[in-house]
């Protein structure tokens, strides 16, 4: 069985995101970034299929510009086989994403696409869907648990009102929660390995992929700041103000 | 213009997000008609066509459709999307789960956890965890929007005198099957809806301890959350969650005990009303949006704050 995965270069997690003057976006400028957090939990879970013979081969993917090279690397060095570029500047949506991500199905015919259930810079949650409709293919989204069952798999996903488990045909979409698995460091020879492993670079024009966006940004603004910071010396005080002064209990 | 609100339910009950959806909708102007997909749910389209402000219900039965799966429940929306406007859900997880599949089919990008409608085409959603609102124009002919239940009032449960209306269509799809749920047993009020919310992080350091959290919860008939930290310790179940991608709150008071407030956390609930929090680091970034904050040790506050809660006879409105 072969395993694409998706995976993103975002903002780092720990980063303080700043809103840019001219409110057209958020400041990247020499900013820390990392792998989105939920497709390193993919990635894992890939690798983890290929280390018990279940996944013959992953191969990782990302869309973005030339330094997303990076996070591929972080990917080959956590154990995906090869890697796939699409080199793109500038923003793309999932809907774009996701219609490359089809092509490339196309192409590598994998039995299973892995991708994080979101991606902490949009957070729009939507790229795994989309690539399930797109492509007809079942899909498991928000997923904390993965099972081999009758050819295909069984998923439990984390929903609003707790778990819920459903079986997938394959091919199958899975987006992944936090509660996979906790993601490996990869290690330094594991590092200098993956800087052998092959990464393709494509474009969308070869894709035949229009990347023109749908929605336009009108504007980028902080969000309205609470003026918090205020102490309360004991539990009697902590009552008394919520009672007597806010009067919220 | 006309838009589609497609109902989350569990064929028993409306959710009162999609009355939040309802409410967004209006807001983008025109009709709205709420779908209802699902099997044996006919309470489920009685009470949407009570809802102040819908004009009309479809309810399609079939039992493709009972478990929500979006396999099946996306093809039905985008088989009936010509002739409406907006296509609208609330970001729940089945909103989530089933909008862009059918956003795929149109060939439609979706605008996700809208927190403000400016104009029909225009939608304010947060991204990076709520440290940035961006205000997005749609270009598409048809806008698919999910909708932050926190951000917009329930419409009325009752008011409304809507035409309800079977419709076919319904198929299996044949890709995916329903295995059973583990759902929380929880006497508490939703997370998502109550108006107080008192969360437990790290600091609790066990399952067990929540019990102290639930004892004041009971006394201000309060909802029981968590920080990432706590479910990922195994403390809590993961509906617990609140955070970036876990559940987003917005109650009159919300209470933070043992949490030391990291960005993900606070993207979901710094827009609470009021925020008190409890921890014995001082230091702990909570304090910074907390209204009051108390520094200590929360194995003696709690308790304490039960105490005090119990003596001046706070009860739960």
């Amino acid at each position: 069985m072969k395993v694409l995965v998706p995976v993103k270069r975002v903002i780092d997690y720990n980063v303080k995101v700043r809103v840019k003057a001219d409110q057209s976006g958020v400041d990247l400028a020499n900013v820390k970034m990392s792998m989105n957090p939920f497709d390193e939990i993919a990635v894992e879970q890939a690798v983890r299929m290929k280390e018990a013979g279940t996944v013959t081969e992953v191969v990782a993917v990302t869309l973005g510009a030339e330094q997303s090279q990076e996070t591929l690397r972080t990917a080959l060095a956590m154990g995906a086989d090869r890697a796939i570029h699409v080199v793109h500047d500038g923003e793309l949506e999932p809907l774009a994403v996701a219609k490359m991500l089809a092509k490339l199905v196309e192409e590598e015919s994998p039995d299973m696409v892995i991708l994080g259930k979101q991606a902490i810079d949009d957070d729009a949650n939507q790229t795994g869907q989309i690539l399930s409709g797109l492509l007809g293919w079942s899909q498991g989204t928000f997923v904390s648990k993965v099972e081999a069952s009758d050819g295909g798999v069984k998923v439990t996903r984390e929903v609003d009102a707790g778990l819920e488990t459903v079986a997938l045909k394959m091919p199958a979409i899975l987006t992944v929660d936090l509660r996979l698995n906790e993601p490996r460091y990869a290690s330094l020879p594991n590092i200098m390995k993956a800087r052998k492993k092959e990464i393709a670079k494509k474009t969308p024009e070869e894709l035949g992929v229009d990347t023109a966006p749908r929605l336009t940004i009108v504007k980028v603004e902080e969000p309205p700041k609470r003026q918090g910071g205020a102490k309360v010396g004991s539990v009697e005080e902590l009552v008394s103000k919520l009672h007597n002064d806010v009067g919220v209990i | 213009m006309a838009i589609l609100v497609y109902a989350d339910h569990n064929n028993a009950e409306l959710s009162t997000a999609t009355l939040n959806a309802v409410t967004a909708a209006n807001e983008m102007g025109g009709d709205v008609t709420v779908l209802v997909a699902g099997d044996g749910c006919d309470a489920v389209a009685a009470a949407a066509a009570k809802v102040a402000g819908v004009s009309k219900v479809l309810v399609a039965q079939d039992a493709a459709l009972k478990d929500h799966l979006a396999e099946n429940v996306a093809p039905l929306i985008a088989g009936m999307a010509s002739g409406y406007s907006h296509i609208v859900a609330p970001a729940t997880t089945n909103g989530k789960n089933i909008m862009p599949r059918a956003a795929a089919l149109l060939d439609i990008q979706q605008v996700s956890d809208i927190t403000e409608v400016v104009s029909p085409d225009t939608f304010v959603r947060p991204i990076y965890a709520g440290n940035a609102m961006a205000t997005v124009q749609s270009t598409d002919a048809i806008k698919m929007v999910t909708v932050r239940s926190t951000s917009f009032d329930p419409a009325a449960e009752e008011g409304g005198s809507a035409a309800v209306e079977a419709v076919g269509g319904a198929a299996d799809a044949g890709l995916s099957s329903f295995e059973g749920a583990a759902l929380s047993d929880n006497e508490r009020p939703e997370l998502t809806t109550a108006r107080v919310v008192i969360s437990g992080g790290r600091g609790m350091q066990s399952g067990d301890n929540f019990a102290m959290l639930e004892e004041v919860a009971d006394l201000l008939g309060a909802a029981v959350g968590a920080s990432r930290a706590a479910v990922d310790a195994g403390y809590v179940p993961n509906d617990y969650q609140v955070g970036q991608t876990g559940k987003v709150v917005a109650p009159e008071l919300y209470i933070a005990v043992g949490i030391s407030g990291a960005i993900q956390h606070l993207a979901g609930m710094k827009d609470s009303k009021v925020i008190a929090c409890i921890n014995k680091d001082e230091e702990a970034p909570i304090f910074q949006v907390a209204d009051l904050g108390l520094v200590a040790d929360l194995f003696e506050a709690v308790p304490a704050l039960k105490a005090e809660l119990e003596k001046q006879g706070i009860q739960a409105r």
